[in-house]
């Protein structure tokens, strides 16, 4: 791990200026995917910005009916909380899939958004990857790429986004609050939040440098079944080959957000107004422009009949 | 540039200031500070939980977490639950079920297996929790999700398994 200095932020503006001001500056909430990153010396940040110490752990009803979760607020807490097991039984659920008790008693609402591409060329610091080395290439495309991503890709970066709970606030349509460094505020659906690689697949989110998620905010609950499915390679402890979020309604109507197919939650309005048609429909509409390798094709397969079994399941 | 800082944290009960190197992981400040080596370091990227520790009353992976971000924090190792002339309810548990081979994974499956138990009664649900508005029951198949991040490399896991359930059972 490359040496930096350490300092622990007493509030969101203070924060934003300390990371705002220093190119190589970043922030650490849990550490849990930071940390691992650095010590394999991927993330080299030459000053940290603890914010732990602000109080952003709450989780809060909004005038709107819905739900203001604060960035520091724990993956456990989360998951636990009785207003979203009740009322966003998909987040919970999409949470509980993802990681051991252990890590998300640490893991951070905004850390969880932020965590990086388990691709593992990422990983091993040997080979190329444009997203840790813009310019190097990509040794997924023509290697080892059964986990990769099949929609959304380009010839830069095949990388999957990880996340579990990023699927169920994409498919509760979750938005995100941020502080700049100058003191200026935003409001960014999550719908646009994520970019999809192109050619830079090093930038991941719309984000500036110094830009600090202080909540996530769900709209009011939209009922219907909720279903978090992941599709691992084993039971328990590891992250999703595909995953689907949904929320079915009785008409047969809903969401589909899936996950482990492409470089952010991957959902698609067309493809639900297809559901009228069956779900088969919908999720040939949701992996139309897929441009799978010849070892992860399963993956688009994969989904229509994940899809299919989610809908006909809930409204048995 | 100041490379090294200073954090207080009490560890098995015991309060501590340490000036430490900012790279140092609560799991290397724990082992090489305070010498407290009953934890151990595995995988050291939170992928086997031999690290395992209890903080503020959550279990943790120690190599995931720098030991700054403990400032205040009460930390309990395998050594504050218990001693070999005084041992654990878990730990006893453990030893009579034969919940180990080699024991380097013990330290971090007897920490995560006392945090289990107060995460089922506390009501925190898991990936298997059939109904998330209901009470949780205490199955082997609750108890096997929630002690996934523990690996055994020898394989001790039935018996493991016996020994949490002999404690949430109170029948030794
Ligand atoms: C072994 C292992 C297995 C895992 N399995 C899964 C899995 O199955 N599913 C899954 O979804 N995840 C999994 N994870 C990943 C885990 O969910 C993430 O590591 C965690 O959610 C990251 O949160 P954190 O708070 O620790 O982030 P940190 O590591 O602290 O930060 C991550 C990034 O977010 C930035 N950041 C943090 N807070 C803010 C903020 N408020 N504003 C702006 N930027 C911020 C940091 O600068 C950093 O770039 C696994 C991790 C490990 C180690
Ligand atoms: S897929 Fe993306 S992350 Fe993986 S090696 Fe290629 S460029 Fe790097």
């Amino acid at each position: 791990m490359r040496a930096f200095t350490y300092e622990r932020a007493t509030s969101v503006q203070e924060a934003a200026n300390l990371v705002a001001a220093y190119p190589n500056a970043k922030f650490i909430a849990g550490g849990t995917n930071l940390l691992d990153l650095m010590k394999l010396e991927i993330e080299r940040p030459a000053r940290l910005i603890d914010v732990n110490g602000l109080e952003l752990d709450r989780i809060e009803a909004t005038p709107e009916g819905g739900l203001r979760i604060g960035a520091l607020v724990r993956n456990t807490d989360l998951a636990a909380h009785d207003t979203v097991r009740r009322d966003y039984g998909l987040l919970s659920r999409a949470l509980l899939a993802g990681a051991s008790g252990q890590l998300r008693n640490r893991a951070t609402t905004a850390g969880n958004l932020l965590q990086r591409t388990r691709c593992p060329y990422f990983y091993d610091t040997n080979q190329p990857c444009n997203k840790r080395n813009p310019g190097s290439g990509c040794a997924a495309i023509d290697g080892f790429s059964r986990q990769h991503a099949v929609v959304g890709v380009s010839d830069a970066c095949i990388a999957t986004h990880p996340s579990d709970m990023a699927i169920a606030m994409r498919a509760l349509d979750a938005t995100i609050e941020t502080v700049k460094g100058d003191g200026t505020g935003r409001t960014i659906p999550i719908t646009d939040f994520y970019r999809l690689p192109g050619e830079t697949p090093h930038i991941e989110t719309v984000l500036e440098h110094g830009e600090i998620i202080t909540a996530v905010v769900l709209p009011p609950p939209v009922g219907g079944r909720q279903v978090y499915r992941k599709v691992r390679d084993r039971a328990s402890y590891a992250f999703a080959l595909v995953s689907i979020g949904a929320v079915v309604q009785s008409d047969g109507t809903g969401r589909i957000a899936v996950g482990g197919v492409a470089h952010k939650p991957w959902r698609s309005e067309e493809a639900e107004a297809e559901l009228a048609n069956g779900p088969g429909r919908a999720a040939a509409v949701l992996m139309a422009d897929a441009r799978p390798t010849e070892q992860n094709r399963f993956k688009v397969d994969l989904v229509e009949r994940m899809v299919a079994a989610i809908f006909t399941e809930a409204r048995g | 540039m100041d490379f090294t800082s200073t954090v207080s944290l009490k560890v098995n009960g015991q309060p501590y200031q340490l000036t430490l190197d900012n790279r140092t992981t609560l799991l290397d400040a724990l082992r090489e500070h305070l010498h407290l080596t009953g934890t151990k370091k595995g995988c050291d990227h939170g992928q086997c939980g031999a690290c395992t520790v209890i903080a503020d009353g959550r279990r943790i992976n120690s190599c995931l977490s720098l030991a700054l971000m403990h400032e205040g924090d009460e930390i309990t190792t395998i050594e504050g639950l218990g001693q070999p002339e005084n041992m654990h309810a878990m730990q006893s548990a453990f030893v009579r079920h034969d919940g180990f081979q080699c024991g380097y994974c013990t330290p971090g499956q007897i920490c995560s297996s006392v945090a289990v138990l107060q995460e089922i009664a506390t009501g925190i649900p898991s990936h298997v929790t059939e109904d998330l508005t209901g009470t949780i029951a205490l199955t082997p198949e609750e108890v096997r999700e929630r002690m996934s991040g523990n690996i055994c490399r020898c394989g001790a896991y039935s018996n493991i398994l016996d020994a949490i359930f002999e404690v949430a059972e109170g029948t030794p």
